[in-house]
């Protein structure tokens, strides 16, 4: 297991050389000269010149990748053009909010849908399966701003339950922490339970269909402990690999409902950077994103493996 | 409830009255509307006495397997619903028990094991949990007690240091060791009947038998009565006290097993029972100068090798064999799973490369032709594959499905379409169904659809994988008769790979016994099954089941 998962740790450090590769290129890549660019329409020779020496770019590009690699191993992502402030400092600041309520939503998500699907499963053909499969369709057809402006009008404004917008750390309380997530994590979480309930009863309605189910009951095993002991884990690798492509693709939902719930995320940070063309933010950005992403696939590996006895890598 | 076996089994004697432990009176089934018949079973009777097996004997569709669950209280119940009669079992009528009533008793004095042991563990567990779980459900033993009684019962299967294999999972272990675990979460609890749904159809010869005398020591040893269903005749001869006969959904004839394999009296049993192959093979005229089609030396084929990070793991699935095909000639290569005579086959119509060796059809040698270059001789060699159901595209007429070939070699729509029906005809089918889906007929039918398309690519070679093993026997016959036909009609040389060995010693002019990879014993057919010499041949020819029963089915050779 622990060969596995070092095996695993040290093949991934060719992708993420790949990854500041691409990334290191973006900027030289682009159209015309990156400090042109980045100093923007009315900048002077002089403060090109200078975003020139502040980038390196008056050096060989071989060398500018050398150094910029060598400054990012050491943590380093560089600089913020407009705030002058350390990428590794903004994400740092930025990076609670958007993690806590991802984590909410793929928590709530995962608690609600995989029973739901589960037993539409078990249920399947029935007036409870018809019911969750038309729940399932309208979380995926509706878009998370519509349904978030939705819930802020009826649990804000209307009922007023909750904040209308705002983030609160847990480090404040647990109470006002859970009632400014509410909303936004509901309203991300609409699309992800339609998702993981959908696949949940696909995989369990599979199983069940399963020798090892036949045999189970055969033993004199009741209904209940069929669908969760035998049915429920053997469903769930193809659960757990939609839920971990729900996370990654989790990232472009969370920015508009920061935008949606005025959260001061990363989110919000990558629109403004884009917005302002600060690059460094940009790069750093991906790279961090890149970074949690092959992390969550490494993740994912290995909990199939100790869901499926029989997956060795 | 005792915690092992009693010491002294009881005595068997053919004239000791037995206690009827399951009785099934006029049981009726109801299959939905739309079926092709009204009744999945129909006015079944039978009886099962303590510490004796009776077999359930039919083909696919007699509702043997129907019967079987229906006692479990394990029917599909929105599809099959038990209509009319009593099954008694200890005296108490199942079919008036509720649900709960039922499972209660299922696993502890009713218990079942199932066909595929490969299928019937949840591979997600270990076995020793698997087994446990029966006692979870049906006792309040404590983690001592109960790892005590798992213990137990794993050493009386035989399984080797039950200690190791408590944690050990399902693919970890051999299908016989799965199926050994299987009979052991069905014995834990000491059933008074023990139900078999064809327990080792999908063993190898050698692992079957050690299954059914592991069944019929244990159920021996503690009196419990055994309702074995199965197809194989071979079987019933080994292991049945008394046999039913059961064909589509009714019971045809019952009585002593040596009653029904020795003077059966009802047409059907005698048909059944007359198609069973002989392992006599007929006498054969060699054919030393016929023309070589096919021929392979050194061929090998080595799976595994170095990847990235990882550690060198090789499996040799054949080495160094060598092989002779004439023209007009049937070439059977025998062996259990894993002894690799799938793979050969799959080599020599290069499905898969092989490793070493060469191949050669007549003078071509083709083993290492990159895909462009072996294209011309794709043709020349045609594969039929063992299951009828998957090897046909469900999505396509049977009229793509052979035209498809051809088509691909040049020849025009009209032409492949007027010779596909020209073959439906040749094996036996009705030329105006290439129009229809493959879903549309039955297995044989299929097979004759799978041999049509061989065909129609006008091969030299014919290699059939396992073809005729997931058929009924009395399909099987007819198929054989098709292929040995097909083989004469083209003067095909036919390659046929086998794990039966009766259908061997009527279809084969010689044969190949394959062992762990290796050619073991090679020869005629009529030679290598009179005097086997390797230890191995004679093992696998030893736990071929019903040996002691001479079967009709010897067909007359040229």
């Amino acid at each position: 297991m622990w060969m596995f998962i070092g095996r695993r740790a040290v093949a991934t450090i060719p992708v993420m050389l790949v990854v500041a590769f691409v990334v290191f290129m973006i900027l030289r890549l682009s159209p015309g000269d990156p400090a042109t660019v980045i100093a923007g329409d009315y900048a002077s020779p002089a403060d090109i010149a200078r975003i020139r020496a502040q980038l390196g770019l008056d050096q060989p590009v071989a060398l500018q990748f050398v150094s910029w690699i060598g400054r990012l191993v050491q943590g380093d992502l560089g600089i913020s053009i407009f705030s002058n402030l350390p990428v590794t400092t903004l994400i740092g600041q930025r990076l609670e909010p958007t993690l806590m309520l991802s984590l909410t939503t793929v928590v709530f998500s995962v608690l609600v849908a995989v029973p739901l699907g589960a037993v539409a499963a078990w249920k399947s053909g029935t007036w409870i399966d018809r019911t969750v499969m038309v729940v399932a369709v309208l979380g995926f057809s509706v878009p998370v701003f519509v349904l978030g402006y939705f819930l802020v009008y009826g649990f804000s404004l209307e009922l007023k339950w909750l904040p209308v917008q705002g983030y609160k750390s847990p480090a404040d309380g647990i109470g006002l922490f859970f009632r400014h997530i509410a909303l936004p994590a509901g309203a991300l979480s609409a699309f992800y339970i339609a998702l993981v309930a959908r696949i949940t009863r696909a995989s369990v309605l599979e199983v069940l269909e399963e020798d090892y189910i036949r045999t189970a009951r055969a033993k004199g095993q009741v209904e209940s402990k069929v669908l969760l002991v035998h049915a429920l884990r053997n469903a769930s690798v193809p659960i757990v690999t939609v839920i971990g492509l729900g996370i990654a693709a989790l990232i472009g939902g969370v920015v508009i409902t920061e935008s949606v719930f005025n959260i001061p995320g990363l989110g919000r940070l990558v629109v403004d950077a884009i917005l302002k063309r600060d690059y460094p933010i940009i790069q750093g950005l991906i790279l961090f994103f890149s970074f949690l992403y092959i992390l969550l696939n490494l993740l994912i590996d290995i909990v199939y493996t100790v869901l499926d006895p029989r997956i060795r890598y | 409830m005792t915690g092992g076996a009693p010491m002294t089994g009881p005595t068997n004697g053919p004239m000791t009255e037995r206690r009827t432990v399951l009785d099934v009176r006029g049981l009726t089934v109801r299959l939905p509307d739309g079926a092709d018949r009204r009744h999945a079973v129909e006015d079944v009777s039978l009886t099962v006495g303590a510490g004796e097996i009776v077999c359930i004997v039919g083909e696919s569709g007699s509702g043997k397997s129907v019967t079987a669950f229906t006692v479990m209280g394990l029917l599909p119940k929105q599809q099959l619903r038990p209509v009319a009669g009593q099954i008694l079992f200890e005296g108490a009528d199942l079919l008036t028990k509720s649900a709960a009533e039922l499972r209660a008793m299922r696993g502890e004095r009713l218990s079942m094991i199932f066909q595929e042991p490969m299928t019937a563990l949840n591979p997600v567990m270990t076995v020793g949990d698997q087994i446990g779980e029966v006692l979870d459900i049906h006792t309040s033993l404590d983690r001592g007690e109960r790892e005590q009684r798992v213990l137990e019962i794993m050493d009386l299967v035989r399984l080797p240091d039950p200690k190791a294999m408590l944690n050990a999972y399902p693919h970890q272990l051999s299908g016989g060791q799965r199926q050994r675990i299987m009979i052991a979460c069905a014995l834990v609890l000491d059933p008074a009947l023990l139900i078999a749904d064809e327990p080792t159809t999908a063993l190898d010869v050698t692992t079957q038998a050690q299954i059914l005398k592991l069944i019929k020591e244990m159920q021996e040893r503690r009196g419990t009565g055994v309702l074995f269903i199965t197809h194989d005749f071979g079987v019933v001869a080994d292991i049945a006290d008394r046999v039913v006969v059961m064909q589509r959904g009714r019971v045809v004839e019952s009585g002593t097993a040596d009653e029904i394999l020795r003077r059966p009296s009802h047409p059907y049993t005698q048909m059944l029972i007359g198609s069973v192959p002989s392992l006599h093979p007929p006498a054969r005229a060699p054919l030393h100068h016929a023309p070589v089609a096919l021929e392979t030396r050194g061929l090998g084929k080595t799976y595994g090798g170095g990847g990235f990070f990882r550690k060198d793991r090789t499996v040799k699935a054949a080495t160094d064999v060598n092989l002779v095909v004439r023209k007009g000639e049937t070439l059977g290569i025998v062996g259990e799973s894993g002894s690799g005579k799938s793979t050969v086959a799959r080599c020599v119509v290069r499905l898969i490369d092989p490793t070493e060796g060469e191949i050669y059809l007549h003078d071509a040698e083709v083993a290492k032709l990159s895909a462009s270059l072996l294209r011309k001789h794709r043709k020349r060699v045609q594969i039929v594959f063992q299951d009828p159901y998957r090897s046909l595209n469900p999505r396509q007429t049977v009229a793509e499905s052979i035209i498809e070939g051809p088509m691909n070699f040049g020849v025009s729509r009209a032409d492949a379409l007027a010779k596909a029906r020209e073959l439906m005809t040749l094996v036996g089918l009705e030329p105006d169904a290439v129009d229809r889906y493959p879903h549309q007929f039955s297995g044989g039918q299929r097979q004759r659809i799978c041999i049509a398309r061989a065909l129609a690519m006008e091969p030299d070679v014919l290699i059939a994988d396992e073809a005729v093993s997931a058929l009924d026997v009395s399909v099987q016959a007819q198929v054989l008769e098709l292929l040995d036909d097909v083989r004469k009609r083209f003067n095909l040389a036919v390659l046929f790979i086998t794990h039966d060995l009766r259908v061997a010693a009527q279809i084969c002019d010689r044969i190949m016994v394959m062992h762990k990879g290796k050619v073991v014993e090679e020869g005629s057919t009529a030679e290598v099954f009179a005097n086997p010499r390797e230890d191995y041949t004679k093992a696998l020819f030893d736990a071929a089941p019903g040996r002691g029963y001479e079967f009709g089915g010897v067909r007359a050779a040229e």
